[in-house]
């Protein structure tokens, strides 16, 4: 196997960032190469279907009621079983909570490298080695890096850096299931309580985002912004000038240190550009902006740009929207 | 309890320079400063220092001579001691080579009951220090903490996640790592300030924690850095001005048509 990828799993559903690991796959390794390691508390079957017709060409599944929920012991034995028996030449997860804390433990225990947060990977000629692309030091810097001599190279993904593979008519995948062994569940941790939250994902899954930086002002003019997210049907974002101020909450920072979304439609107005900030929403599909300074960097992304004072042209637009009907 | 805090002292990012050939920062140590997540971490640990009286908490970095004063920062912030490794054998390790390094330090230095850590490091940036010293020294691992406490049956902890809000018990010996969440530290106090004026940090090298110096440092890393760059944008778009009525009406007119566009498909 050349690939694996760590699935994501919540609710008994296979989750969006494990499709866009197998983009990544994709990219890296051909048809017959690919593996997908889903440990879960128990998905139906057509989830692995779909896994595999996607591009998954083995699907290695752990189920067990006490594998509902991730924590870094079992699923580090899990991903370490599946290597001994797979030899992937490369381990692929998604910088989540879950990617960001099982790879690193994993990659102790199996004395390999690891490479965080990536936003590109390749192949590179002749040595065949993974080279993984990473923003470092507040996305100021590009990083790439190899892991030359141990096994598995391992790297965590970006989420929704790139787009999420599709089910193709025809392809499947051949499901192994293994046994979780009882010896596994021996954890440091227990688990209290979960409280399950949709807030979060509906900024970062919305097909368009309005984003408001520093130029607006004061809060008081949030509300010309919200009416124009409530116009397009987006969601609002802040830059971190603005959440910094109390005057959106952290849940709505876009960038580095906030969520990274990659909607069809990204609206920033009053948003320099900053590089931490461009860190989290470059991969927007499309990009427009309106800013006072024809210099700011935000432009140099936009497809289309207002030269202008928000506090003008969002008005206008708005009113401009509302007489041109719903989009 | 035996509490450890791990700090890291980082180039202040807005005068990083990088050597375009190893990959590796080039450090000044007058810009240098305390890296701003690590204040959580401490902040976490003197929360469980007061919850649990007569506990002790030890600040541990490694890096170069220069780290001292990230380290005097803590201990005027209230740590009860310091400790750094110091040695060139260090130089250039990796997050693995740093966790085995760090372990290492705080067997030596321990046993410790909890070890704290900052979310990530605003340098590498990869947060991954933190698990993969959990996983080396064994100890029940909590990521993303952004509430803790203590009670009669061990550490509680909140974590928010994607999909929502978990609490777990930690059975000790733990390592967390904790977000801005966890609240601010405030100001070190004057006489804090004197009194870590005057302690003494003692230096810790990879002789003393035994270290073989082919398993540290560059030497022992398993990722090499193999290019550094600058990341580059292109303009692509149009852009309208605003100067008069005219133009405004001209330049929303084009936006909403883009947006129309957009969003028809
Ligand atoms: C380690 C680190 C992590 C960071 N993480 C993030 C992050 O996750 N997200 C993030 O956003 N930032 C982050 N930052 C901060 C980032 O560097 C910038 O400071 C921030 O993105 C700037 O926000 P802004 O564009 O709202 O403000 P500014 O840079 O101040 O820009 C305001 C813009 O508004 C324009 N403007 C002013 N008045 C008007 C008007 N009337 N009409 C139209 N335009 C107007 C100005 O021309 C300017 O371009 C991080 C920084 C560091 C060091
Ligand atoms: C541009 C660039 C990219 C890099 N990318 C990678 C990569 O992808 N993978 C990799 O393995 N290495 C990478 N490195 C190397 C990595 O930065 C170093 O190993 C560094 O010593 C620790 O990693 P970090 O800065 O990411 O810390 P993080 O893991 O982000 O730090 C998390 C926490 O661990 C503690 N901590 C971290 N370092 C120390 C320390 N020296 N002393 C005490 N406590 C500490 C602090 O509490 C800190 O808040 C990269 C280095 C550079 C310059």
């Amino acid at each position: 196997m050349k690939v694996c990828v760590l699935a994501e799993v919540a609710h008994h559903r296979i989750l969006p960032v494990t499709y866009e690991l197998l983009t990544r796959a994709l990219g890296l390794a051909s048809p017959g190469e690919i593996g997908a390691l889903v440990v879960s508390g128990g998905v139906p079957e057509e989830e692995y279907e779909k896994l595999g017709a996607a591009g998954a060409d083995e699907i290695i599944a752990y189920e067990a009621p006490w594998l509902e929920r991730f924590r870094p012991e079992p699923y580090t034995a899990a991903l370490q079983a599946m290597v001994a028996e797979f030899k992937p030449e490369i381990v692929l997860g998604g910088a989540t909570s879950t990617g960001r804390t099982w790879l690193p433990y994993a990659a102790m225990k199996m004395h390999t490298g690891l490479t965080a947060d990536c936003t590109e990977l390749s192949i590179e000629e002749g040595s065949g080695l993974l080279l993984q692309t990473r923003p470092a030091i507040g996305g100021n810097i590009m990083a790439t890096i190899k892991t030359p001599h141990h096994r598995p190279q391992m790297a965590t993904i970006r989420p929704r850096s790139t787009r999420p593979a599709t089910p193709q008519a025809g392809r499947r995948g051949r499901l192994h299931r293994r046994e979780a062994l009882p010896a596994w569940q021996q954890s440091g941790l227990t688990e209290l309580s979960f409280t399950p939250i949709d807030e979060t994902q509906e900024l970062s899954s919305a097909e368009r985002v309005v984003v408001v930086g520093r130029g607006i002002k004061k809060p008081e003019n949030l509300g010309m912004v919200r009416e124009l997210a409530q116009l397009l049907g987006a969601a609002i974002g802040a830059t971190r000038e603005v959440v910094d101020r109390g005057w959106l909450p952290y849940s709505c920072q876009i960038g580095l240190s906030g969520r990274t979304i990659t909607p069809e439609l990204y609206v920033g107005v009053g948003v320099s550009g900053a590089i931490q900030h461009l860190a989290g929403m470059q991969t927007s599909k499309r990009i427009v902006a309106v800013n006072t300074d024809s210099e700011a960097q935000i432009f140099s992304l936009a497809d289309v740009g207002i030269v202008g004072d928000l506090l003008e042209v969002v008005p206008a637009l708005n009113a401009r929207l509302r007489a041109g009907g719903a989009l | 309890m035996r509490l450890a805090v791990l700090i890291k002292q980082v180039p202040d990012t807005r005068s990083v320079q990088m050597d375009e050939t190893t990959g590796t920062v080039v450090r000044k140590s007058s810009d240098a400063i305390l890296n701003p997540l690590d204040a959580y971490a401490l902040r976490a640990a003197l929360l469980v220092k007061d919850a649990a009286p007569g506990s002790t908490v030890t600040a541990l970095s490694m890096g170069p001579a220069s780290a001292e004063k990230a380290l005097r920062e803590v201990l005027a912030l209230g740590a009860d001691d310091a400790v750094l490794v110091c040695d060139r054998a260090c130089a250039g390790s990796d997050t693995w080579a740093t966790a085995v390094v760090l372990s290492a330090a705080l067997q030596k230095h321990g046993p410790f009951d909890l070890v704290v850590t900052g979310e990530r490091a605003t340098d590498g940036d990869t947060g991954q220090v933190g698990p993969e010293v959990a996983a080396r020294l064994n100890l029940s691992l909590a990521t993303f903490v952004d509430e803790v406490s203590v009670n009669e049956e061990g550490l509680e902890v909140e974590r928010k996640v994607e999909t929502g809000l978990e609490r777990w018990r930690l059975r000790l010996p733990a390592l967390i790592s904790v977000t801005k969440a966890i609240g601010e530290i405030g100001l070190p106090t004057l006489a804090g300030k004197m009194a870590a004026r005057r302690r003494e940090i003692p230096i810790t090298t990879a002789a003393d924690l035994g270290l073989d110096p082919a398993t540290i440092g560059l030497k022992g890393s398993p990722t090499r850095v193999v290019k550094i760059f600058y990341p580059t944008l292109a303009r692509k778009g149009r852009q309208y001005r605003v100067v008069d009525e005219a133009s405004l009406a001209d330049s929303v007119e084009a936006m909403a048509k883009y947006m129309a566009e957009v969003s028809a498909v």
